[in-house]
């Protein structure tokens, strides 16, 4: 076996092709397309993450726009994910994960010391790959954050609140008559949708989402598609999807992510039709990922 | 793109797709580009039987454009393709259109070949009729080499050949209204001329299309109507 060969650990700058043929990244590459807004609800810029000594993600600056859903492609360890997770200080869970650069909502810098993290993840939701309902009742999953962060004043108030939200995230006519049975009794789709609802009880103003229908069903799918078009009228909405053709249905805007690095942002559109770098035309072509 | 290739899928089978129908879309250009060249040939040189073989060829290349168009929906519909070979996809759909109409017009040069031929008569108007159809033969072979190597400064080049096309033509219509009032005997053999010279006309502008179909594979613009 050959062990002189370490040069493995320095980060790849380059993506092998099928064949022999393989892309250039340059390591100071500069993320193409439009990244910036001039109505941001949320603002990265030179964002670094690093895991340990391994760094997960390269100089990312990004606005996401209010109301607009952005889609993150990419690989698998391309970094969207943690790029995601940073958006609500997910990361700060994972041991030995280290992030620079600034992150702002609404101008607020989210990774100031004084920032109330619980407070930051109900004005920031996330919704996971596998749904993941509390073992609590329907009404009980969509009323516990409302309940814990004191936005209902009385029963009627949470009533009124787990109703609109479960409405909001269309699924009310097929639980209103169960609402006390256990959540963890419906189909995968259904409780996808009630993570979604649990998520938008506490009214917040992003929602992110981590692959959320990779564990569905077509038909489920698609109710969760339609829905994120119907949320982005109240919500910004950044997911993060392996699959290309649900960013293609879903996203105003698509953001490519190879390697730890942005290489390309651009509107949906132009990225499924004309796609400026060649990295996102091999990926969404199905050349390499 | 620095440069067009649609290899390198993940799926070979996409690449052995793809190249399939490049391929057979090559060889409609061909058989298309042969029914011109003997249509042409068919009008001068009064050849009715050649010009037989050109109306024969006809089916040919109607189920050529049917199967073509077959084979892209099925990769759309099993492949979801985007970016260049969603452009390349959908440009075949309306290449096999234009060049399935450029046969027609090829046919419709040899119906008037075959009415020239039982005419007889004076060869008048024969020489506007191998001037363009020497350009236009030329252009689509043009347009074909260059949609084989995915070269559109070469489809932009052809696209001004066009131009030249449509101005020859004029001329011609107005020499072949000359004969016409010179020698009113002359109206119908002039008239079947004249048709003739439309078609290649309207052959040049079929190139044309085809040409614009090159550059938004290549460069995803949209140059029609500009």
């Amino acid at each position: 076996m050959n062990t002189s060969n370490i040069a493995e650990k320095e980060p790849k700058t380059t993506a092998k092709l099928s064949s022999e043929q393989t892309l250039e990244i340059e390591d100071n590459h500069i993320t193409v397309g439009s990244c910036f807004s001039d109505n941001p609800k949320m603002t990265m810029r030179n964002v670094n993450v690093f895991y340990a000594d391994k760094q997960a993600i390269f100089d990312v600056s990004l606005d996401i726009e209010k109301n607009e859903v952005i889609a993150m492609i990419g690989p698998s360890g391309c970094g969207k994910s943690t790029f995601l997770r940073t958006l609500n200080r997910m990361n700060d869970t994972v041991d030995g994960c280290r992030m620079d650069g600034d992150i702002c909502m609404d101008g607020d810098d989210l990774y100031a010391p004084k920032l109330d993290v619980v407070e930051l993840r109900a004005r920031v939701g996330m919704v996971f790959q596998k749904p993941n309902p509390f073992p609590k009742s329907i009404y009980d999953n969509v009323a516990y954050g409302p309940k814990i962060h004191g936005l209902a004043d009385s029963r009627v108030d949470l009533d009124e609140i787990v109703e609109n939200s479960l409405r909001k995230a269309s699924l009310w006519e097929e639980v209103k008559e169960r609402l006390h049975q256990p959540g963890t009794g419906l189909s995968g789709g259904q409780q996808q949708r009630l993570c979604i609802a649990r998520a938008i009880a506490v009214s917040p103003e992003v929602i992110l989402m981590d692959e959320p229908c990779s564990a569905l069903d077509p038909i489920a799918t698609a109710k969760i598609e339609e829905l994120i078009e119907e949320l982005s009228e109240n919500f910004t909405i950044a997911i993060v999807t392996h699959s290309m053709q649900q960013a293609a249905r879903v996203s105003h805007r698509t953001a490519y992510f190879h390697l730890g690095k942005l290489i390309e942002v651009n509107p949906t559109e132009q990225v499924f039709t004309m796609p400026q770098h060649q990295l996102t035309e091999a990926y969404i072509t199905g050349r390499f990922g | 793109m620095a440069n067009m290739t649609f290899e390198n899928h993940i799926m070979k089978q996409f690449d052995e797709e793809i190249e399939e129908i490049r391929t057979r879309l090559m060889e409609m250009g061909g058989k298309v580009e042969q029914q011109l060249q003997n249509a042409i040939k068919a009008v001068s040189e009064a050849d009715s039987s050649l010009a037989q073989e050109v109306i024969e060829q006809e089916q040919v290349v109607d189920e050529m454009e049917v199967e073509i168009d077959e084979s892209c929906i099925l990769i759309i519909a099993r492949r979801q393709p985007a970016a260049s070979d969603l452009r390349l996809i959908m440009m075949v759909t309306k290449a096999v259109n234009d060049l399935e109409r450029i046969g027609d017009e090829a046919n419709k040069i040899a119906n008037h070949a075959i009415l020239l031929s039982e005419d007889g008569g004076s060869t008048r108007g024969y020489p506007e009729i191998r001037h363009i159809g020497t350009s236009v033969v030329k252009m689509l072979a043009n347009v074909l080499d260059a949609f084989a190597r995915f070269d559109a400064d070469a489809a932009l080049q052809a696209i001004e050949e066009d131009k030249q096309i449509d101005l020859d033509y004029k001329t011609a219509l107005r020499e072949l209204v000359t004969y016409m009032m010179e020698d009113p005997r002359s109206i119908s053999r002039a008239l079947n001329i004249l048709w003739v010279v439309r078609s290649l006309e309207r052959i040049g502008d079929h190139a044309k299309n085809l040409c614009e179909q090159i550059v938004f594979v290549v460069k995803g613009k949209d140059i029609r109507h500009k």
